[in-house]
């Protein structure tokens, strides 16, 4: 019972970091489509600017919350990922230090490079965690010992790269989206076209998805054993639909509101499939880590999910608190105060 | 190179640099709220002016270290897979309960202090700006916790095949941990004393902004001698610690081979691993290593020969780690005496406003030299008595590791100029930029 709760709890923790890092990656893929101008392009850095840090920590926590609570799902897990993990971290770090170089340098060239980073630093993660997850999906080759047998070019196959595809076009939506919320004029026309242009490509890649699924994965497995659970793929449509809705209002609000219960959905039909398996192994279920074989010890998982249930409520809150502080549309004011990006 | 020594130089990579940025972040968030604090009560713009000028200096600071955190913690997964699994159920725990508890309050209120300036309530800026220090020397504090488990672990049971949480409150109130956290946080704080007291110095060798620099020297300069001071004494206790809890690395910070009572510290050593001794030792002082070891100078200490080689650290890294810290340690005070005696005056002593300027690499280097000895020292063990590092490593291929590891290098050595490019920048451009 105890692994089950914190089996929902990471998918919960991955949830909450695709729906807020998704925006920030959508705004760097966007980056160099969207803005036209220094003025557009220094919006959309400043659209992310109070939020991009603190959104990063969900994956240091949902890293961590690994860590703690399945130290064998985390250890095997990263270490058969050894490459396209190194090769997120290094897209993070070249993401977060352009947000910080960008303008330290009055040079346009100096600029230009930082640019190119902050559009890799958001487009190489969308699509590696498109990748990894489709293929944990698809369960990896490793063995009873928690060894790999397979490499780089084996996680680029036809359903990983759809899974790759399919996360950057999500979040390329979730960004632009934002985007529409925080700039007026030009910017923020474009930002609802591009919204627009997306949304078609999205659909067909999620139902793409959604039957590629049937095909290269044992996913449904378990909702034909229990079919409630089909809620999620079910509500992840609707919500997709409704997000078209809303875009069509011109209501960006509430369509971004809809397209992060339709980022959670997908990220729960993901992990719901999987259950119990944390790594499914794609050699011999047996060697696949589970809650059961991969659990931390009782007396952890419940020290763990005391620290967390009330930790991360308080964490939400602040955090909510500062999204209403800073959801304003930027204006040119500030973008002149010295700290902006 | 194996995949052990690649893991390993790959993780010391990623460790010393995350460090270079870390510890500025822990002392000067809280010169910064103190300069705020000042500005509120008192409505003196200059003080605000400080918090804004050190603040952007923090900001180009701060960034490299979260960057370089986050690669941290996921190499214990891709580079140390062995250990994870073994540990995880303790030291993973204290990770998360660090990214949980400490992290989102530091980067989430540190973008309300950067955004807020006209945000938010004067009350509410300076409540995100106490935040933030708050939250970084309590991150310091978790994975310090996790570090110290690793040098004296406690409160564990082995069970199905690992180590499994027996007591949390054993593993909280860790002596070792503990000594080890207020010796670092001392010397942190006193880095970031002497990071504003170098800066200021050059501005007012220069007379630049001169009131704006000595109200920010003589903030930092009563700080940093009563940092240094506490630095230097909680490295003495903190030596006992060790010397009670892991007296083979006692022996290799001092290359002490023969066990024996009144013990000596020689003031010039020169080990020889190989030949078991030292080849050259003079200026012994009796009963010196017994008293500083044990604070009894008739104590015995055990020398390196009775341990067994295989659970020896290497000795001369340790050693002169060891030497490089103590010795930089002993100045600290010195120089911080005086920028404090002179504090007043300091028009009067450019000697002094010329030299502070270079010292402030010396804490970084003393900082460093300081982990070194607490990591090499630990060796060959990776959790102290329990794991050995060579049981340790992933089971990844030793030409992944190689290309991870210059891929780090190259990243690193780029980034690490930049930004110290960057900050000597901002901080000769001054306040008025």
């Amino acid at each position: 019972m105890l692994e089950t709760i914190w089996f929902v709890l990471w998918g919960l923790l991955w949830a909450v970091y695709f729906v807020l890092d998704g925006f920030d990656f959508g705004l760097g893929t966007l980056l160099p489509f969207a803005a036209r101008n220094e003025a557009e392009r220094r919006t959309i850095y400043n659209a992310a600017g109070p939020f991009w840090d603190g959104n990063e920590v969900w994956l240091i926590t949902a890293g961590g919350v690994t860590f703690a609570a399945f130290p064998k799902a985390y250890a095997v897990m990263f270490s058969a990922l050894y490459a396209p993990l190194l090769i997120l971290l290094f897209a993070l770090i070249f993401r977060a230090v352009s947000f910080e170089f960008r303008n330290k340098i009055d040079s346009p060239g100096w600029r230009k490079v930082w640019d190119v980073f902050q559009f890799l630093g958001n487009f190489v993660p969308a699509l590696l965690f498109g990748v990894a997850f489709a293929n944990l999906f698809m369960g990896i080759p490793v063995d009873g010992n928690g060894v790999y047998h397979g490499n780089l070019l084996k996680l680029l196959n036809l359903y990983g790269l759809l899974g790759g595809v399919f996360f950057v076009l999500m979040f390329a939506l979730h960004g632009a989206l934002w985007m529409a919320i925080k700039s007026t004029g030009d910017l923020h026309d474009r930002a609802v076209a591009l919204a627009r242009g997306i949304w078609p490509l999205l659909l067909c890649a999620a139902l793409a998805f959604l039957t590629a699924t049937a095909v290269y994965t044992s996913l449904y497995v378990n909702y034909m054993k229990f079919p409630p659970l089909l809620v999620f793929p079910i509500l992840a449509v609707a919500s997709l639909l409704t997000t078209r809705f809303f875009i069509a209002s011109n209501s960006v609000g509430m369509a971004w509101v809809c397209n992060a219960v339709f980022i959670v959905c997908v990220t729960f039909f993901g992990v719901f499939g999987m259950y119990p398996a944390l790594l499914p192994s794609s050699m011999d279920p047996a060697f696949s880590v589970t809650i059961a074989n991969g659990a931390s010890s009782p007396l952890t998982l419940k020290i763990m999910l005391t620290v967390v249930a009330i930790f991360v409520p308080i964490v939400l809150a602040y955090q909510a608190w500062v999204y209403s502080v800073f959801t304003h549309k930027i204006t040119d004011e500030d973008l002149e105060d010295e700290h902006a990006y | 190179m194996d995949v052990v020594m690649l893991s390993r130089l790959q993780f010391a990579v990623a460790v010393f640099f995350h460090f270079i940025f870390v510890p500025l972040t822990l002392g000067l968030s809280v010169l910064i709220a103190v300069m705020q604090t000042i500005y509120y009560r008192t409505g003196n713009e200059t003080y605000k002016r400080m918090a804004k000028f050190w603040g952007k200096l923090f900001l180009i600071n701060f960034t490299l270290g979260v960057v370089t955190g986050i690669t941290l913690e996921f190499q214990f997964g891709t580079n140390w897979s062995r250990y994870s699994e073994y540990v995880g159920d303790i030291f993973g725990s204290l990770l998360a309960i660090e990214a949980t508890l400490a992290f989102f309050l530091e980067s989430t209120f540190l973008a309300v202090w950067v955004f807020g300036w006209e945000r938010v309530s004067k009350k509410m800026h300076l409540f995100a700006i106490w935040a933030v220090a708050f939250a970084s020397n309590m991150s310091g504090l978790w994975i310090i916790l996790a570090n110290g488990w690793m040098q004296n672990p406690v409160g564990y049971v082995i069970r199905n095949n690992r180590a499994e949480l027996d007591n949390f409150f054993t593993v909280l109130s860790n002596p070792y941990a503990w000594g080890q956290f207020f010796h670092n946080m001392f010397a942190s704080w006193m880095l970031a004393g002497f990071f504003v007291l170098g800066i200021s110095a050059w501005h007012l060798l220069r007379r630049n902004e001169e009131d704006f620099f000595n109200r920010s020297f003589k903030l930092a300069a009563g700080f940093t001698l009563a940092l240094a001071l506490l630095v230097a004494l909680q490295g003495h206790n903190h030596g006992n610690t060790v010397a009670r809890l892991q007296p083979a690395k006692l022996a290799a910070m001092e290359s002490h081979w023969e066990t024996q009572k009144s013990a000596p510290m020689y003031l010039l050593a020169v080990p020889n691993e190989s030949a078991e001794g030292n080849a050259i030792q003079a200026f012994g002082i009796p009963g010196v290593l017994s008293l500083l070891a044990f604070n009894d100078p008739s104590a015995e200490v055990k020398g390196l020969k009775d341990f067994p080689k295989e659970d020896r650290p290497p000795v001369l890294l340790t050693f002169l780690n060891f030497r490089v810290m103590v010795g930089l340690g002993t100045l600290f005070p010195l120089l911080a005496g005086a920028a404090f005696l002179f504090r007043n005056r300091l028009q009067d002593k450019p000697w002094l406003l010329k030299a502070l300027p270079w010292a402030i690499p010396l804490p970084y280097l003393a900082i460093m030299a300081g982990w070194a000895v607490a990591e090499i020292g630990r060796q060959p063990w990776i959790v102290y008595g329990m794991m050995r590092t060579t049981d340790a490593v992933s089971p990844v291929p030793a030409s992944s590791v190689a290309v991870s590891l210059l891929a780090f290098g190259a990243v690193y050595t780029l980034l690490g100029v930049l930004d110290i490019y960057l900050l000597r920048k901002y901080a000769r451009k001054g306040p008025a930029a």
